[in-house]
């Protein structure tokens, strides 16, 4: 029962960090491209409640940052108008839920700009960036998790249920799949594909490679389960009711695989985030403008921006949630199902 | 190799307009030789005296390939190379003016077609071997051999023939030219002079391009430079050590140069660079960013950053304007048909925001760029080219006026189509080797974007995007950054005639493609045999002009020179022509040689 809660608790963790970012258009003040080229390497600005003067004000304001005279990156508070913080008002085009066109923006400020987690190089506005950059990462996690479920299934069913030498070639085959460095062969493959590609067909591409790379694990996993599953006295039963093999292993055998793929979910999604976030860092993956977590990150291989400009590590600190939540979402999944171990492997690896 | 060439040729080149000035007005900084001894005809050179001893560390941007100044074609061994090996007559990196180096003097024959030069007597090279006429024969000898292949061969062609070199006795040469070259003398710098005792055999043999290889020992190499060879480690540093028989010494008589040792560090990474400077592990570091320099700015521990002004380096975007073959596809052909527009081209030059280029790039330091002309160079801009401040509204007239229009696409942002409704997509390939040409190309991309262009940003490792732009052809647009060795505009001839192998938007023409292009090989030309400055200046103005009308090439900005030296070093006086730190490393000593000595 109280792994039941736990369950439900992270599920309802995930479901809102999800939902924060599927309507990023709305809870994102500015559209993610936009340059505000006055502010490159703007600081997070404040949140007052106090002004200079010492007044207490009930809706919260900010201070638009001025450069200080001969400097070009370092901002100083101008404190002679406060900015209030306005809530549902009018700004930037965006589609809600990628089809609704709107313009309505969860935040703002009153004649000003409100850069909440500060700017990058362009003057570009990171908390927008972090939330629509979630929407690149986030799916091609879920994607690519998805594409390789549904394969490590297929080959894990089919190795597992009629065994012989499918068995012993599709393993064999996993075997390779799982020795091979990845990331080399990543780099060979981008170097095949056309120069430029949108960011569109790079996001695919992503997807497709991740998902279709990673697929040997859960075969495995699922080959055990298969294989332990048509030993069963009802399977045995039902197979001498005459029952054929797609019946069997659609009506018993791959329901038993369910929790395995649900945990191997929780703990795959995580990793392919990581895994497109290292493919964009490492300029592999969605291209500029478009914002990835990956990209927001990439700008810390400078040492100059590594010393000068703290806020850029924010969105790492801010993705950590997410993980988490997935962390404590399998695990609440494996401690549902003690029956079968699961394979873990680090979060750290790419794949 | 090619391109490596190309590139070297087009950034390279020096010949200048300013012999008669010379002459007239003698030279601002040169102490003229003294007679040392009967024997030994040294330079002195004017400035600070400095202390015997020490080493200095600095960093490499890789290893050198060759010690061989013919078959260099990179930037890291010709900076080695550079400070080896002397020329005849050398550009002085801090004036831009020639002065006597090997040569002590010349002579210009009244119809400008003769060189007379008289070589310094009694010097030696780095081995001990005394430098004579019959060396000089040997070296251009070589250069002028195709079969050798040297990088700097084809500026030994004047007016379509090779120079000829004959010796009137052991000290003197006379250089024959076809036709008049305006700025003579300068000509001769860069042409390393060989000891003919170490590698004639090897030459005779057909195997000079073998010499001079790193693995070479140290007593099989020499050169006429302050430094000469001591020891190389694959992959981690090249040491060098005095040359002992330099021929330059101070105002009190004291032989130059003043350190022992010079060691190169090889360090791929620029940011490892900044750190090892950061660190005290290098003495001097130059060619860094402008975020670099601001985080060493911040915290001088020991150390003095200089911001040494505007140098000639200048980035540009360009088109690809190369002819059709058979092979382009038609997507090419139809992008073409948008690039070849010039209005097309003046729009994109009216919509880049160069103000903002030099702010968010270069944070500052350096300097927005309309003409061809870098600002670090102060004699041959065209003051009367417009500055004409970014122009959204502009730009939209001119596409407007080139048969383009604009409709709504999928996400209600603006879209431009040509003229047969097609929507205007590219892509712009950019260096991946330096942080600052994607962060430009991110700006450029933007400010396209609101042209409704839809522009993709392609960063590509240098060799394989000099490949595509001057061997394949395959690219819609290009971002890139030239600098010239000299001030002197026949330094980018290569990529102004439209036969040079540089003339980046169509390399390699049989024939001029345009008639504005054929215009400027005449310019080129004309300026090159004009006896006078003005006279060229008018010619080279011209140029400039037609440029900036055309816009073959948008030019974006030009970055100031940013180096940084220890407190300790000596003399150290950044120049913004290359190498910007170690134009005088003969004068570079160290204050406290003798710590750094056991260091």
């Amino acid at each position: 029962m109280r792994v039941r809660r736990m369950f439900i608790r992270w599920l309802v963790v995930l479901g809102v960090l999800h939902g924060i970012v599927v309507c990023a258009g709305f809870f994102a003040p500015y559209d993610p491209v936009e340059q505000d080229r006055k502010s490159p390497y703007l600081p997070p600005m404040r949140l007052h409640l106090v002004d200079a003067q010492g007044h207490l004000h009930f809706r919260p304001f900010v201070y638009s940052l001025k450069l200080r005279e001969g400097s070009f990156d370092q901002y100083e508070e101008d404190a002679t108008e406060p900015h209030r913080v306005t809530f549902f008002e009018s700004g930037a085009r965006y589609r809600l839920l990628g089809f609704l066109p709107c313009r309505m923006h969860f935040f703002g400020a009153e004649n000003a700009r409100i850069y909440l987690l500060g700017t990058d190089a362009y003057g570009r506005d990171q908390f927008s960036r972090f939330l629509f950059g979630g929407q690149v990462s986030l799916l091609a996690g879920l994607l690519g998790a998805g594409i390789t479920l549904l394969i490590g299934l297929c080959i894990g069913a089919v190795a597992g249920y009629y065994g012989g030498w499918r068995d012993s070639l599709l393993m064999r085959l996993a075997e390779l799949f799982l020795a091979l460095p990845w990331l080399y062969l990543l780099f060979a493959l981008r170097a095949f594909l056309p120069l430029a590609v949108s960011p569109l067909e790079a996001f695919f591409l992503i997807i497709a490679v991740i998902g279709t790379v990673g697929w040997a694990r859960p075969a495995r996993l699922v080959r055990g389960v298969v294989l332990s599953a048509k030993e069963r006295d009802f399977v045995r039963a039902a197979r001498g009711f005459g029952a054929s093999n797609g019946y069997l292993l659609r009506r018993h055998i791959l329901p038993e695989t369910c929790s395995v793929l649900l945990t191997q979910a929780a703990i795959l999604i995580p990793q392919y985030v990581l895994a497109e976030m290292t493919l964009s860092f490492l300029g592999l993956g969605v291209p500029e403008p478009a914002p990835s977590w990956g990209n927001l990150l990439s700008s810390l291989q400078q040492y100059s921006v590594l010393v000068s400009y703290w806020w850029m590590y924010l969105p790492a600190l801010f993705m950590v949630p997410f993980f988490l939540g997935y962390l404590g979402l399998a695990s609440s999944l494996q401690g549902r199902e003690e029956a079968y171990k699961i394979e873990r492997s680090s979060l750290g690896s790419l794949m | 190799m090619k391109n490596n060439k190309a590139h070297f040729l087009c950034a390279r080149m020096l010949l200048g307009p300013l012999l008669s000035l010379v002459a007239l007005l003698g030279h601002p900084t040169l102490v003229f030789p003294q007679q040392r001894s009967a024997k030994e005809e040294l330079l002195v050179l004017p400035g600070e005296v400095g202390r015997s001893g020490g080493r200095l560390v600095m960093s490499l941007r890789g290893e050198p390939k060759t010690l061989n100044p013919l078959i260099a074609a990179d930037a890291r061994s010709r900076e080695v190379i550079g400070v080896m090996q002397a020329d005849l007559v050398h550009i002085n990196r801090a004036t831009q003016l020639t002065e006597p180096s090997l040569a002590k003097s010349w002579k210009v024959s009244p119809n400008g077609l003769e060189y007379t030069l008289v070589l310094r007597q009694g010097i030696k090279f780095s081995d001990g071997q005394p430098l004579d006429a019959d060396d000089v024969l040997f070296t251009f000898r070589v250069y002028l051999d195709e079969k050798v292949h040297a990088t700097q061969h084809d500026f030994l062609i004047v007016g379509g023939k090779p120079i000829s070199v004959r010796k009137l006795d052991a000290y003197t040469l006379v250089f024959q030219l076809a036709k008049p070259y305006g700025a003579g003398e300068r000509l001769f710098d860069g042409f390393y002079i060989l000891p003919r005792h170490l590698l004639e055999k090897q030459y005779q043999e057909g195997k000079f391009d073998q010499a001079g290889t790193l693995a070479t020992a140290a007593s099989a190499w020499a050169g006429l430079g302050p430094f000469r060879l001591k020891e190389y480690v694959a992959g981690q540093r090249l040491v060098l050590e005095r040359n002992p028989y330099y021929w330059k010494t101070d105002l009190k008589g004291n032989r130059l140069p003043y350190l022992d040792d010079l060691v190169y560090l090889f360090v791929q990474n620029a940011d490892a660079q900044v750190l090892k400077f950061q660190s005290g592990e290098t003495d001097v570091i130059s060619q860094i960013g402008a975020e670099n320099f601001t985080v060493l700015s911040r915290q001088q521990y020991g150390y003095n950053m200089t911001d040494a002004g505007p140098g000639l380096e200048y980035y540009f975007l360009f088109f690809n304007l190369s002819e059709a073959g058979e092979k382009t596809p038609a997507e090419m052909l139809r992008k073409q048909k948008w690039f070849r527009e010039v209005k097309f081209r003046q729009a994109v030059s009216a919509a880049v925001d160069r103000e903002a280029i030099v702010r968010l790039v270069y944070q500052g330091r350096g300097a927005p760029l309309w003409g061809l002309v870098a600002p670090g160079n102060r004699r041959w801009g065209n003051e009367k080219l417009a500055h004409p401040a970014r122009s959204l509204e502009r730009a939209r007239t001119l596409l407007k006026e080139a048969g383009f229009s604009w409709n709504n696409g999928p996400n209600g942002e603006s879209r431009l189509l040509d003229a047969e409704g097609k929507p205007v997509e590219f892509s712009i390939l950019t260096s991946s080797s330096n942080a600052n040409y994607p962060k430009m190309a991110a700006l450029v991309q933007d400010d396209l974007r609101q042209l409704g262009m839809r522009v993709q940003v392609v960063p590509l490792e240098f060799r394989s995007l000099l490949d595509r732009v001057l061997q394949t052809k395959e690219f819609d647009a290009c971002l890139l950054g030239l600098v010239s060795f000299d001030a002197d505009p026949t330094a980018d001839t290569n990529v102004w005639l439209s036969s040079g192998g540089s003339h980046l938007w169509n390399p390699s023409q049989a024939h001029p493609a345009t008639a504005w292009e054929a215009e400027i090989d005449r310019l080129m030309e004309q300026q090159l045999a004009a006896p006078s400055y003005e006279q060229r200046k008018k010619l080279y103005d011209r140029l400039q002009e037609i440029l900036a009308e055309e816009q073959p090439m948008i030019f974006l900005a030009s970055p100031d020179i940013l180096v940084g030296a220890k407190n300790v070093v000596g003399n150290f006086h950044p120049a913004v022509l290359e190498p910007y730190v170690l134009w005088n490393v003969e004068q570079l000593y160290l204050k406290n040689g003798a710590e750094n000595a056991t260091r």
